[in-house]
């Protein structure tokens, strides 16, 4: 058996990136996230890597996006007010079509907000974030055992389609300490093939241009049009997802992230009292899985949907099953965390209505 | 027949669109002959700003990436640091570098960050019509300081060099101009100096450019030139700001 070890959610990923062959972070510190640029301080430079503590978070997206233009896999941390100011970089990212790791430790906003674990920047992870026609893969851990293997997919996922990659954690998950298992052989990055668009000097080749803007007339609509179709594989290939005691069930609760694991908990007391109650756990939100949501509308009479938000993944739930079910809503916003009796209490009203 | 005169190696074979009389020509000609005379176009990558200047990227004939506004030495800093056997330069306006990316020059130029930075100083925005730039003279009219430049509405000019001085950071620092044969070839010999010393791995280094931009100040090609050398000169003063390699001897 691989190697065993407790260890935060934030350290979890620091050894989940290095694992997987990344040796470039560029970072800004900010709460609840610190522990990852202060591991990557040491972790990174053990590992004959490259750390840089930059101006801002601004400076921090666009290191990355000269490194991982340069064919390096490269990936900084933040939280939710440092995510929104790299937005504008991540939008120049995906129009130049470069793959990179941002990983968000979401906090209690709008605003400065608080630094409570939350889940309201599902939008932001899910509809591009920045300006233009865009998305970004994003992975929604629920577990530090997640968080040390999401990185690795992430990044393969992010060069598959050459898109950036985010991985939408909350400070709950960061903060956690769990055991975390050394799940795979981390990847030597130097066995990690060239990339055939990198910038490395254009010795035996022609020059190579990496950039996000065209202004010959329709040219932009066609490069657009074309990673519209990118976006629709993806849509139809990388859609992931966890269920639990679905398939009799009277009541399906949808919830990622931390809320999947306290969610988790009221449905198997739920199945205590014998309630036909299952969940379904979206690991992907973008692309969301929306087939296994359809399928299950089908059947399913009613949905609860559990977020750390006003609501956002909600519009999802209800765009998948095209509102054809009963769609409820449980939501702690700000920085609130739900319990599992809370949860089982808004089940059995569910139920209890629906009979 | 012998040929006398042609296009270096460094720059691609592309019709320019910048206009007459505009600086940016002369720059890109100087560091696309650097390129070759250093030997180092090979290993290359060059950043195009925005702004007029966002066409380099198309100019130069080496690896190039165009990145968001003044974002230019955050992004050379990802590329040396993650390739530091390739040669980075980041070619910058006057609103890219003095006005939205102040942030990040600074902090390039305080890590000392082993990049060669081109800052042209025309003193307007060119590309987007003429509006106030963070170089733009006390008395200047813009497009959005129709009647001047008026230092107690709109603010002073920022003077790049002396700023980037005040820090440890730096390894070289030099403002030259491109309105005179003489000074066209100052020019080349300072930025020959700083690619030199990015090849030598010594740090941060940036060359400010006095250009003109003839459309954006509503001058003659003439006239400009008459302007950059008598009327800006006497407001960014000429020469070297920072030299280590003096320093350590």
């Amino acid at each position: 058996m691989a190697e065993k070890k407790l260890m935060y959610g934030n350290h979890a990923i620091v050894e989940g990136v290095i694992a997987a062959g990344c040796r470039f972070f560029a970072g800004y510190p900010i709460t609840p996230q610190n522990e990852i640029p202060e591991s990557m301080s040491v972790r990174m430079i053990e590992e004959g890597g490259v750390f840089v503590q930059t101006e801002s978070e601004i400076a921090a997206i666009n290191m990355l996006f000269g490194a991982a233009a340069a064919g390096k896999r490269a990936m900084t941390s933040s939280s939710s007010p440092g995510i929104s100011l790299m937005q504008e970089g991540i939008s120049y990212i995906a129009g130049a079509d470069i793959p990179v790791l941002v990983v968000n430790i979401v906090r209690g906003g709008p605003g400065l907000g608080n630094i409570a674990p939350a889940q309201s920047d599902y939008y932001q992870a899910t509809r591009g974030g920045g300006h233009g026609d865009y998305f970004t893969i994003t992975l929604a851990p629920n577990s530090a055992q997640d968080l040390y293997e999401f990185p690795k997919l992430a990044f393969e996922l992010a060069e598959k389609y050459r898109n950036p990659a985010l991985i939408l954690a909350d400070g709950l998950l960061g903060q956690m300490m769990e055991a975390v298992e050394f799940s795979f052989e981390p990847i030597d990055p130097k066995s990690l093939p060239e990339k055939e668009w990198a910038l490395c000097g254009c010795k035996g080749r022609e020059r190579r241009v990496v950039r996000s803007y065209d202004l010959k007339q329709g040219r932009l609509e066609e490069l657009n049009l074309r990673r519209a179709e990118k976006y629709a594989k993806i849509r139809s290939d990388e859609q992931r997802f966890k269920d639990e005691y679905c398939d009799d069930a009277d009541l399906v609760v949808v919830a990622y992230g931390t809320s999947s694991r306290i969610a988790s908990a009221a449905v198997r007391m739920a199945r205590e009292k014998n309630l036909k109650v299952g969940l379904l756990r979206p690991i992907t939100l973008w692309p969301f899985p929306t087939d296994v949501l359809a399928d299950m509308s089908k059947r399913i009479e009613n949905f609860l949907v559990v977020e750390m938000s006003c609501g956002q993944m909600i519009d999802d739930v209800k765009l998948a099953t095209e509102c054809r079910s009963n769609i409820q809503f449980h939501g702690r916003p700000g920085g609130g965390v739900p319990i599992p009796p809370e949860i089982l209490k808004k089940i059995e009203a569910v139920l209890g209505g629906a009979r | 027949m012998k040929k006398l005169f042609s296009r270096p190696e460094g720059l691609t074979d592309t019709l320019m669109r910048y206009c007459p009389g505009c600086g940016h020509g002369i720059v890109h000609r100087i560091i696309g002959e650097l390129l070759i005379e250093l030997g180092i176009r090979e290993r290359t990558v060059g950043i195009a700003p925005v702004g007029c200047s966002v066409f380099a990227d198309e100019y130069f004939n080496c690896d190039m990436i165009q990145p968001p506004h003044g974002r230019g030495p955050a992004v050379s800093a990802g590329i040396k640091r993650a390739r530091p056997e390739c040669i980075v330069f980041s070619y910058q306006g006057d609103g890219d570098l003095g006005s939205i990316g102040t942030a990040a020059i600074i902090h390039a130029a305080a890590r000392s960050e082993n990049i060669t930075v081109v800052f042209i100083n025309n003193a307007i925005f060119g590309m987007t019509g003429g509006q106030m730039a963070p170089t733009t003279l006390p008395g200047m009219k813009s497009t959005t300081s129709p009647k001047g430049r008026d230092v107690r509405k709109h603010g002073y000019p920022m003077k790049v060099c002396e700023m980037l001085a005040s820090l440890d950071g730096p390894y070289y620092l030099e403002r030259c101009a491109v309105d005179t044969v003489k000074n066209v070839v100052k020019t080349k010999k300072a930025l020959k100096i700083v690619f030199q010393n990015q090849i030598d791995d010594k740090g941060f280094c940036l060359i400010e450019i006095l250009s003109m931009c003839p459309t954006g100040w509503g001058q003659t090609p003439v006239q400009a030139k008459k302007w950059t050398g008598e009327v800006m000169s006497a407001y960014y003063s000429l020469g070297v700001y920072r030299d280590r390699s003096k320093e350590a001897k």
